[in-house]
């Protein structure tokens, strides 16, 4: 079997923008960049989770749900989106393979443990990664791992393990891709950059308690402070390394997204012509920087350089800083009036 | 961010793949760069492997010490916590918990000894003696 198409890998910074992004650009829709999708799909976010661990540390997001981003830009674009979940490893192997030979390229939900071409140290029990498989040469499939330089290859067990990762965020399978070619207006770009903003704001200011958005930042802020006491310096500098490692992996863009959804203002900015966006953009900018300069107290600590109470009283602030210039930014975003 | 100021410290990422970073230009404009790693998130993932190896020692010491089944070892060398294991296998969680004592280990059939090692990708043999050779 011989199945291979024109297909132009376009490295990005983050797994589900670059997948969105090479989605719609084979279908013929140029303009959505990486920022636009991480921006139209609202892709910002904070949550820490109470309670649940994860790899023995806290569960703690920079970006929306895996998913999200990519089903809520075609929403907005008014793109129709197929999306397939399986009971069998046989039925979604078949779907696949019906989708590439009728000449199409799909995004796939993997979980990176199993994932071959990934170096030791990256793989954890992380389900939510995405990338393309864009065409099949006789018992590979081709790979656009849009985290990666180049393209790479899969054998359909090697595939399969992936696309069968178990645990929380399960892929079952998961397929999805754009229904059809579809043409995009730089109006509807812009009611969906409009729609976008509007609906980060809600997910970073409107939530109750101190887990999620602005206000979960400087919740974390506030605990940090205790974690010293609570876990002991080794416990502690755990915490804060997985703090900085969800902050800053690949995929990020760096500082936690924050650079990216600032890009996208400046984008946004094209399409409304507000000043006040690139502003905004600025406020974003700062928050990236202080999320690093945060990352660099954390790693203090936990290689045993610093470690005082003080110390992790600087780190707890910095969140707490943060917390207020984004929460600032989002009051700023709220303000604008929008033509469309 | 400004691009001048994007890490690009030797820490094994390169061998990998270089990453996207999103920084501004001189004039202020956002534009993507590479990076082929920082030294700080390096650091956070480098002692996290480290705990890794010692939580495998560890169990593997209190298997050998008759204090845990072999489960114990394989959880902690495969990353796995209850709800992932019991995701592989079919197992229920509590189902699991008694499989963790020795006893109960020992008794266990060879099909279900099965189960566990393919969730731990190693043979069976390689279960009940912790004897893993990794390519």
């Amino acid at each position: 079997m011989f199945m291979k198409h024109d297909f132009k890998h376009l490295q990005s910074a983050h797994c589900e923008n670059g997948v969105t992004t090479n989605l719609l650009n084979n279908i013929g829709v140029s303009k959505i960049t990486e920022p636009l999708a991480f921006g139209i799909g609202a892709g910002l976010f904070y949550f820490h989770a109470p309670i649940i661990k994860i790899n023995n540390g806290p569960f703690i997001a920079f970006r929306a749900m895996p998913g999200l981003i990519f089903k809520r830009t075609c929403d907005a674009l008014n793109i129709p989106v197929v999306r397939k979940k399986f009971a069998t490893k046989d039925s979604a192997q078949k779907y696949l393979d019906d989708c590439l030979e009728s000449g199409m390229q799909v995004g796939c939900q993997v979980g990176v443990y199993y994932l071959t071409y990934f170096p030791k140290e990256y793989r954890f029990h992380f389900n939510a990664h995405n990338i393309i498989v864009y065409g099949k040469e006789d018992d590979r499939y081709l790979i656009s791992d849009p985290v990666m330089e180049e393209v790479t290859s899969l054998s359909a067990y090697e595939l399969e393990r992936v696309r069968f990762a178990k645990g929380m965020l399960a892929p079952n399978g998961q397929i999805y891709y754009p229904k059809e070619a579809t043409i995009v207006t730089d109006d509807q770009i812009r009611k969906a950059i409009t729609a976008g903003i509007k609906k980060n704001i809600f997910y970073m200011m409107k939530i109750p308690g101190n887990i999620a958005g602005v206000n979960g930042i400087a919740g974390t802020g506030n605990k940090i402070k205790k974690w010293k006491e609570k876990l002991g310096d080794k416990g502690a500098g755990l915490y804060l390394a997985q703090l900085v490692r969800m902050q800053e992996e690949i995929g990020t863009g760096g500082g936690g997204f924050r650079y990216i959804y600032a890009a996208f203002l400046q984008q946004a900015n094209t399409f409304h012509a507000k000043d006040e966006l690139l502003e905004i953009s600025k406020s974003f900018t700062k928050s990236g920087d202080l999320w690093r300069d945060a990352a660099v107290q954390a790693a203090g600590i936990y290689k045993g350089r610093i470690g005082s109470q003080a110390d992790y009283n600087v780190m707890g602030d910095y969140l707490i800083e943060i917390s207020a210039i984004e929460k600032k930014a989002f009051q700023a975003l709220e303000k604008i009036k929008w033509n469309s | 961010m400004k691009k001048e100021d994007i890490p690009q410290d030797l820490t094994g990422l390169d061998k990998f793949t270089k990453e996207v970073v999103y920084a501004t230009d001189s004039a202020g404009n956002y534009t993507t760069e590479l990076s082929q790693g920082w030294e700080v998130k390096a650091v956070a993932l480098d002692i996290t492997w480290k705990d890794i190896a010692d939580r495998i020692e560890k169990a593997k010491q209190k298997v050998l010490q008759n204090e845990a089944s072999p489960l114990l070892y394989f959880m902690e060398l495969r990353l796995m916590d209850m709800g992932i294991l019991a995701a592989y296998t079919g197992f229920w969680k509590w189902t699991i918990k008694q499989h963790l004592k020795p006893i109960f280990f020992k008794k266990l059939s060879e099909q279900k000894l099965k189960k566990y090692a393919e969730a731990f990708n190693v043979s069976v043999e390689e279960l009940k003696t912790m004897n893993v050779h990794e390519a």
